[in-house]
């Protein structure tokens, strides 16, 4: 083929974004008491989940402060020229937030496909 | 830092601010060729990827509060401010688990938009959209500040041109593409900032190495002092850092210019996997500020004394002399500005949605402005007005301003956001007296701060860090006067909870 040189610009179409239906909701659409009690297990989960992401966090990070107020002796542990409480607070808490982020969003998308999975059932 | 840094010192400052602003320019203008309708201005048409989205939002996120900042409080004051950035990151952590994707299903263009179709009500749209104008202005007002700063001690400038020039380049960008030009500039901006405060650090690194790893000239007991991540005080000090946690844990998702940002995903799951690499992307970057602190801790401690923000800009001249410092120095001017603008595009993009929104596009006298012309009105107005008050040189310090900001969004947005996407039982008094009791509980413990002389008593501690009491309270009133309103629940509620919670995968009529 020869070059066609500077071309004119077209809009050009895409195919549809959203991705192919998976699943339908009729019980959920209509507020159904079926319909409700589905989602409202599904927030129910996914909430508990959240408060026990939170709950590692306070536990984990939080309690740093509460801690180092009991025992301020730790303060001058080291390791080599540098102090430990350096080493937790401003390298070590970065590695555990993103932990408890990547577990938080694989178990969030479990809950999310499980629940994708029962309404497909309950519309066969 | 009265003068400016000699000669080439100055020259690589100059040099670096161009090559940035030339950049996000060309970038912008990149971005315009894609930027047609008012969806493209105010959330990118909802097609931003997770890889770019998560560098976009890490960009306009890290300030020079990050930048520069945090390296100088560390210095200042030792490790209870590495809670400044643990917080900062740790804020995406809970705006991930509590707020990601149903904020993005929520299907809304603002946080003022999220309160209406939640609870139907035009009072409350209202009161968030004249909340998000007053943080984002809050949290504008330091980014002009340090740009004036910065700019007079990098390159020995006048104090007006740093916000001048940063306000007319975050101005024609914003003002031209929207969010779908912005969103390539601060994507760019994260690598740019990441790389101008890694290989200044890796050299300084390098130097420490070799001159046979000095340890801190202090003494061991003041060493031991400066390590202990809490304040000063006994019980007052436990509770400054619990307070200081609180407002920035909170704080974060209720920023308006990282909310926002959550509107351009394509869908829920996409805002939660954004949210989980913005946490990568910023633990990355903050394990450099305790680096400049630690090393300026031995080479050159009396920088602690001459001003917190000038530290990370003149350590790597005290260090490396000559030409390989000046060209250090040149980098991190760049980084800083970039950090400016960046934070301050984000934040105008985000109050000028709300501005061109509930003001500009209603009709007035029969007429009324087209969605992006309002935009672009938004814009000016969202600019010039704090530009104008940073360059007056009348408010607060810098560090002041921004946590200030962070205490008001942890007392209004946070619970809003929080009760409004997981309890049916919110009505819009509710929303309304928790939102007015946290808002003016924060800020008038702030003006007090402000504007009283302080002291040691708890009262002043109380009202210096009110995260830890103004978000309780603003939680409470907001579930006391719902509970007490009962039969207001507004009747859509549980339809709306519905779109929220479910997976895109399910098919819904999501009307």
């Amino acid at each position: 083929m020869a070059d066609p040189g500077p071309r004119p610009r077209v809009r050009v179409t895409g195919p549809p974004r959203r991705r192919p239906p998976v699943a339908r909701a009729g019980e959920v659409d209509q507020d159904t008491r079926l319909g409700g009690l589905y989602v409202g297990s599904l927030l129910r989960e996914q909430l508990w989940l959240a408060v026990r992401t939170l709950t590692v966090l306070v536990l984990v990070v939080g309690s740093l402060p509460l801690v180092l107020h009991l025992a301020p002796d730790l303060a001058a542990l080291r390791v080599g020229p540098f102090p430990v409480a350096w080493l937790v607070l401003g390298g070590a808490t970065y590695p555990v937030l993103v932990l408890l982020a990547w577990r938080y969003v694989r178990r969030a998308e479990r809950n999310e496909a499980a629940f994708a999975e029962l309404m497909d059932e309950v519309e066969r | 830092m009265t003068t400016g840094l000699p000669g080439t010192g100055a020259a690589a400052g100059i040099v670096a601010i161009v090559l940035v602003t030339v950049a996000t320019l060309a970038l912008g203008a990149y971005g315009l060729r894609l930027s047609r309708t008012t969806s493209d201005f105010m959330v990118a048409s909802r097609a931003v990827g997770p890889r770019m989205n998560a560098a976009a939002v890490s960009g306009e996120y890290l300030s020079a509060a990050s930048f520069l900042g945090a390296a100088g409080l560390l210095l200042a004051f030792g490790a209870e401010m590495l809670w400044y950035p643990v917080g900062w990151t740790a804020g995406y952590l809970v705006l991930l688990v509590l707020v990601a994707a149903p904020l993005r299903r929520s299907g809304a263009y603002t946080l003022p938009d999220f309160a209406e179709a939640r609870l139907g009500s035009r009072a409350v749209r209202r009161t968030c959209a004249l909340l998000v104008v007053a943080i984002g202005w809050l949290y504008l007002l330091p980014q002009f500040q340090g740009a004036g700063i910065t700019l007079a001690s990098a390159v020995g400038g006048p104090g007006w041109l740093g916000p001048v020039v940063v306000a007319v380049v975050v101005l024609v960008n914003v003002t031209a593409g929207g969010m779908r030009s912005i969103t390539l500039v601060q994507a760019f901006q994260y690598w740019l900032k990441l790389t101008a405060l890694l290989v200044p650090a890796a050299v300084l690194l390098v130097v420490w190495w070799g001159d046979g790893r000095p340890g801190d000239p202090a003494s061991t007991a003041d060493t031991t002092a400066w390590s202990v991540p809490l304040a000063d005080g006994g019980a007052q000090g436990l509770y400054l850092t619990y307070s200081l946690i609180a407002a920035t844990f909170l704080g974060t998702m209720g920023l308006p210019h990282v909310v926002v940002r959550f509107y351009t995903n394509p869908d829920g799951r996409a805002a939660r996997r954004t949210t989980l690499l913005v946490l990568v992307l910023l633990g990355v970057f903050y394990l450099l500020p305790p680096v400049y602190a630690g090393l300026a801790r031995v080479y050159a401690p009396g920088l602690a004394d001459s001003g917190s923000d000038g530290l990370v800009l003149e350590l790597p001249g005290l260090v490396v002399p000559g030409l390989g410092g000046d060209v250090l120095t040149g980098m991190i001017v760049g980084g800083a500005f970039a950090a400016f603008l960046s934070t301050s595009s984000g934040l105008a993009i985000a109050v000028a949605g709300v501005l061109s929104q509930d003001v500009f596009t209603r009709p007035f006298r029969g007429t009324r402005l087209s969605g992006v012309a309002g935009f672009r009105a938004g814009a000016v107005v969202a600019v010039v007005m704090p530009a104008g008050v940073a360059l007056t040189g009348s408010g607060a310090g810098v560090a002041t301003t921004v946590g200030l900001a962070f205490a008001v969004a942890a007392s209004t947005f946070c619970p809003l956001l929080v009760l409004g996407i997981w309890w049916r039982g919110l009505t819009p008094a509710g929303a309304i007296s928790g939102l007015l009791a946290g808002g003016v509980g924060s800020s008038a413990a702030a003006l007090v701060t402000l504007y009283t002389p302080a002291s040691d008593g708890w009262s002043d501690v109380l009202l210096r860090q009110p995260a830890a009491w103004s978000a309780p309270l603003a939680m409470l009133v907001m579930v006391g006067v719902s509970l007490a309103t009962r039969r207001t629940v507004p009747a859509h509620t549980n339809r709306l909870m519905v779109r929220l919670h479910t997976p895109e995968a399910v098919v819904l009529d999501r009307g």
